[in-house]
C-alpha cells in the first residue's frame, strides 16, 4: 500500500480494526438479544433516531432496533421474501420497506441467519422525525399485544428548540420511567443512568472526532459508505464500555490513515456531500459507482440520523440526565425542519470543501425524501452547487436499476470533472484509473 | 329555497382552483386576511377569532395541470402535496396571507418547509399536535402550540386575539359541527334523501366561506333535504375510510353510489367535523385555548393521522361499523398515502375477524377514468346482495 505522497509502504497497525470489531460487537449484540427470552430478560424495541437506549439499559432492558434488523436483511439480500410476505398480508407496494421487512419477518417467525429476534416486553416509540414510526409501532402493538409508550418528540419547526419542547419530553421521560418500573419490577436508579450517559458521551465525542477528520484532504474516511457501517455501535450499543473501546480503536485507525495520507480511494478526485439513506441491498454496487470516479464522501446526513453531535455539540450529560436525553431526542437529522436541513447541507459543503452534493432519494422514506427535490432546485439552479438527485430505495431492490443509476452518476461526474479539472485547465492531472500516487485502504462493504 | 341551485353553487365553489369565493370575501372586507389550512386538524377557531377567514385547502384535484411542482416533489410522493405546491407556484394561492400545516404526516410536515423557501412572503406555520395523548402534559403542551399560532396571527393581523373572541368563535364552530352532525344523522337515517356526493359538496363548500354563512346555509338546507320525497333503493350500506386528506375526484364518490351503495359514514375532509363532542367551555379554569387543546386530545375522531393508543382505532372502527349495521366497508385512499395504507392492514384484519366484507380502492387526484372503480364496486355490491 502506498501513501498519496509516494512514501514507502508503512507498517500499518490499525487498518481494518474498526470493521473487524464492528462485526464482532454486532454479532455479540445479536447473540445476547437472541438469548434474552430464555434468560427471562426484558427487551425494549426502540427506534434509532433519538433513541432512549441509555434509559432502557439503566433498567436492564436489551434494546432491539427493528430498523437495524431490516437493514441487516437488506445488506444480506434476504429482504425480498419479507417484503413479499407483508405485501401478502395487505401492505401496499408503496409503503415503507423497513416496516414491511419487519412485519414480514415477524409473520415468518422472526428467525434470521443473524438473530432470532425476541418479542418485545415494551414498545417504546421514540418517533423523532418520522410519523411512520407511529404506524409501525401501532401495528407491532396489535401483533404482539404488549405495552406501548409513544414518546412524542416535537418537530424542530423553528430555528431553535423551544424550552416547552424539552420540558414536554422530560415530562414524558418521567412517565416512561414509571412504565419501565412496572414492566421490569425494578426501581429506577439514577446513578446507573448517569454511568450509561457518561459512557455514551465518551463514545459520541470519539465519533465526532472521527467524522471531523474528513475535513482533511485527502479525506481519511468515506463519511457515507464507511461511516454508515462504522456508526452501528453509536446507536445499538451506546452507553456500554465496549462502545467506547470500539470508537477508540476506530479513531486510531483513522489517525493512522491521516498520518500516512491514506484514504478510501487510491486518488481522491472529488469530494461530495451525501444526503439520504443508502440502498442497502445494492450497497457495494452503489459504492463502486462513486469509487470509479475517485469520489469520496466527506460528510453525509444519513450518518446523523441518530445524532447531530458534530454540529450541535450537545452530548448526553450525566449531570443533566433527562434534559440531555430530551435534547438529544429532539436533535436528530430528520427531526430538523427543512430550512435547517438545507442549511446543514450547505454548511457541510463549505466546511468540508465539497465539489458537489449527491441526494439519494428513497421511496420508502418520505421523511427524508419530501423536500429533497426542492433542495436540488435551489442548490443547482440558484446557488450553482453541482447537485445530483437520484432515486431508489433503502431496502427494496426492485427500485434499484443498476444501468440507470450508473448512467446518472457517470453523467454527474463527467460534468463535475469538466468543471473542476478541464475548465480549470488542470488537464495535466491524472485520470481516475491511472496507476501510481495514492494509497487505498481495503474495505469491503458486505 | 331552490335546493338544487344551492348545491350547484356549492359545487362550483369547491371545484374552483382560483379561489374566487375567497377573493370576493377579501374584496368585500378590505384589510382582512385569509389563511389557508392544510388538512386535517387545524384549529380554525383561532384564525376565525383573529377576524381572518380560515380556508380549507385540499390540493388542486383534477382541476389543474402540474407544470412546475414536478421538479420539486418526487413522483413517489402523494399528489396533494404536488398539486398544492402547483397552486402556489402558479399564483393561485396569492390570495392567502398565510398557510397552516398540521403535523399529520411527514409529507405535510416537509411541505411546510418547502413553502417557507418558495413563498417567503407568506406566513407558513407548522403546528405540532401532541401524539402522546396519555401524558398529563399533552393538553398544556398543545395549548402552548395553539398559543404560538395565536401570537403569529396577532402579529400578522396587528391586533390582539381576545379570550372573548376565541369563545365566540368556538361557539360558532360548535354550531357548525352540530349542524354537520345533523346532516350526517339524516344521511344515516334516510340515506335515500341525501346522497354522499351532495353531503360532500355541502361540507367542502363550508371550508371556503365564513362559518356564520355556512351555518345559515345548513339551517336552510337541512329541512329542505328532510322534506325530500325519495324511495329507498336496493343498495348496500357501507362506510368509507381512508380519504381524510387528499380527496378523490367527486366522480369516484358518485360512481360508488351509482354502483349500489349507501354511504353512511366517511372520513372525507374529516377536519371539518373532527370532534365527537362540542368544544367544552365549561369551568372557570379552562381558557379557550385549553378548551381547544383538550378537545383535540380527548374528543377528536380517530383517524390514521392521530395516535389514539394501542388497538383503539381498530376497536372503534369496528364498533362504528357494527352500530351502523353496515354490509361492507370501502377503503378509499390516495396513492402514496402512508397513513391510510398502514391503517388498512389492521382495519381489514379486524373486519375479517368480524366477517364484514371490504374492498380497497386506490385513487389519484388526476385520475380521469372511473369505469374501473365503478365495476369494482358493482362486483362487490353484487357479491353482498346475492351471495351473503
Amino acid at each position: 500500500m502506498d501513501s498519496q505522497d509516494g512514501k514507502a509502504t508503512p507498517e500499518l497497525k490499525h487498518q481494518g480494526a474498526g470493521r473487524w470489531l464492528q462485526k464482532e460487537m454486532m454479532s455479540d449484540y445479536y447473540r445476547a438479544l437472541s438469548e434474552a427470552p430464555e434468560k427471562g430478560e426484558p427487551v425494549a424495541y426502540l427506534f434509532i433516531s433519538g433513541n432512549v437506549g441509555e434509559l432502557m439499559r439503566a433498567f436492564g432492558f436489551h434494546v432491539c432496533f427493528p430498523e437495524v434488523n431490516a437493514l441487516q436483511c437488506g445488506i444480506k439480500h434476504i429482504s425480498p421474501q419479507y417484503l413479499l410476505r407483508s405485501e401478502d398480508a395487505g401492505y401496499s407496494a408503496d409503503v415503507c420497506g423497513y416496516v414491511k421487512n419487519d412485519i414480514g419477518l415477524l409473520l415468518s417467525g422472526n428467525k434470521t441467519p443473524f438473530a432470532h429476534v425476541p418479542p418485545p416486553s415494551l414498545l417504546v416509540c421514540n418517533y423523532a422525525g418520522c410519523t411512520t414510526y407511529i404506524k409501525w409501532w401501532e401495528a407491532l402493538a396489535e401483533y404482539y399485544g404488549c405495552p406501548i409508550f409513544v414518546l412524542d418528540s416535537p418537530y424542530n419547526r423553528l430555528e431553535h428548540i423551544r424550552r416547552e419542547d424539552i420540558d414536554y419530553v422530560v415530562g414524558q421521560l418521567k412517565e416512561l420511567i414509571a412504565v419501565c418500573e412496572q414492566v421490569t419490577g425494578r426501581r429506577f436508579d439514577i446513578d446507573r443512568l448517569r454511568e450509561t450517559l457518561a459512557l455514551a458521551r465518551q463514545a459520541e465525542e470519539l465519533w465526532v472526532k472521527i467524522l471531523h477528520a474528513c475535513k482533511h484532504s485527502p479525506s481519511p474516511l468515506d463519511a457515507y459508505f464507511e461511516a454508515v457501517f462504522l456508526m452501528a455501535p453509536i446507536y445499538t450499543l451506546r452507553g456500554t464500555p465496549q462502545s467506547v473501546q470500539y470508537f477508540q480503536a476506530v479513531l486510531q485507525e483513522i489517525e493512522e490513515r491521516l498520518a500516512y495520507g491514506l484514504g478510501p480511494v487510491p486518488q481522491e478526485r472529488f469530494r461530495i456531500v451525501m444526503e439520504g439513506p443508502p440502498p442497502w441491498p445494492k450497497f457495494r454496487t452503489f459504492w463502486e459507482m462513486f469509487k470509479g470516479w475517485g469520489a469520496v464522501t466527506v460528510a453525509s446526513t444519513y450518518s446523523k440520523v441518530g445524532g447531530l453531535w458534530d454540529v450541535t455539540g450537545r452530548y448526553h450529560d450525566p449531570d443533566h440526565p433527562l434534559e440531555s436525553i430530551a435534547e438529544y431526542t429532539l436533535n436528530c437529522y430528520v427531526n430538523w425542519s427543512l430550512p435547517r436541513r438545507r442549511q446543514l447541507l450547505l454548511d457541510y459543503a463549505r466546511d468540508y470543501s465539497a465539489d458537489g452534493i449527491v441526494i439519494h432519494s428513497v421511496k420508502s422514506c418520505r421523511s427524508f425524501a419530501a423536500g429533497e427535490a426542492d433542495f436540488r432546485e435551489e442548490f443547482s439552479k440558484e446557488l450553482d452547487i453541482p447537485t445530483l438527485l437520484i432515486e431508489s430505495d433503502l431496502i427494496d431492490p426492485r427500485y434499484f436499476s443498476d444501468a440507470q443509476m450508473k448512467n446518472r452518476i457517470d453523467a454527474f461526474f463527467e460534468s463535475l470533472e469538466h468543471r473542476k479539472y478541464v475548465a480549470a485547465r488542470a488537464a495535466s492531472l491524472p485520470s481516475p484509473n491511472r496507476e501510481g500516487g495514492g494509497g487505498e485502504v481495503q474495505i469491503r462493504a458486505d | 329555497m331552490d335546493l338544487e341551485a344551492v348545491l350547484e353553487t356549492c359545487r362550483e365553489m369547491f371545484q374552483d382552483p382560483t379561489f374566487a369565493a375567497v377573493r370576493r370575501w377579501k374584496a368585500a372586507h378590505p384589510g382582512r386576511k385569509a389563511i389557508g389550512c392544510f388538512p386535517v386538524y387545524v384549529p380554525e377557531e383561532i384564525i376565525h377569532a383573529a377576524g381572518m377567514l380560515p380556508v380549507s385547502l385540499f390540493g388542486g384535484g383534477n382541476m389543474i395541470e402540474i407544470d412546475h411542482a414536478d421538479s420539486r416533489i418526487q413522483s413517489f410522493i402523494c399528489s396533494i402535496s404536488r398539486s398544492t405546491l402547483e397552486l402556489g407556484l402558479t399564483g393561485r394561492l396569492d390570495v392567502f396571507d398565510g398557510l397552516v400545516f398540521p403535523s399529520i404526516c411527514d409529507v405535510a410536515r416537509n411541505l411546510s418547509g418547502v413553502w417557507q423557501r418558495n413563498f417567503p412572503h407568506q406566513l407558513s406555520f407548522y403546528i405540532h399536535f401532541a401524539q402522546n395523548i396519555y401524558s398529563v402534559n399533552a393538553v398544556p403542551y398543545l395549548r402552548s402550540e395553539y398559543d404560538r399560532l395565536r401570537q403569529a396571527l396577532e402579529e400578522l393581523g396587528g391586533m390582539p386575539i381576545t379570550e372573548e373572541a376565541l369563545r365566540h368563535s368556538i361557539a360558532v364552530y360548535n354550531e357548525n359541527r352540530a349542524l354537520l352532525r345533523q346532516l350526517y344523522d339524516l344521511k344515516r337515517r334516510s340515506p335515500e334523501k341525501v346522497s354522499m356526493a351532495e353531503t360532500y359538496t355541502l361540507v367542502r363548500a363550508g371550508g371556503l366561506m365564513p362559518k356564520e354563512e355556512h351555518n345559515a346555509l345548513l339551517r336552510q338546507v337541512l329541512p329542505a333535504l328532510e322534506a325530500r320525497q325519495a324511495r329507498p333503493m336496493d343498495r348496500i350500506r357501507v362506510v368509507l375510510d381512508g380519504a381524510f386528506c387528499e380527496q378523490p375526484p367527486i366522480e369516484v364518490i358518485m360512481g360508488i353510489e351509482q354502483a349500489g351503495c349507501y354511504i353512511l359514514d366517511d372520513d372525507f375532509a374529516v377536519g371539518r367535523r373532527w370532534l365527537e363532542a362540542p368544544v367544552a367551555l365549561d369551568g372557570e379554569a379552562a381558557d379557550a385555548l385549553t378548551a381547544l387543546a383538550r378537545a383535540f386530545i380527548r374528543h377528536s375522531l380517530p383517524s390514521p393521522v392521530r395516535y389514539d393508543g394501542p388497538r383503539v382505532r381498530t376497536q372503534r372502527f369496528l364498533e362504528k361499523c357494527q352500530a351502523l349495521q353496515v354490509d361492507g366497508v370501502l377503503f378509499v385512499w390516495a396513492k402514496f398515502c402512508d397513513p391510510a395504507q398502514f391503517d388498512y392492514v389492521l382495519l381489514k384484519d379486524a373486519l375479517d375477524r368480524a366477517h364484514i366484507p371490504h374492498l380497497a380502492i386506490e385513487f389519484e387526484e388526476k385520475m380521469s377514468v372511473f369505469e374501473l372503480v365503478r365495476s369494482q364496486v358493482e362486483t362487490f355490491v353484487e357479491s353482498i346482495l346475492f351471495y351473503s
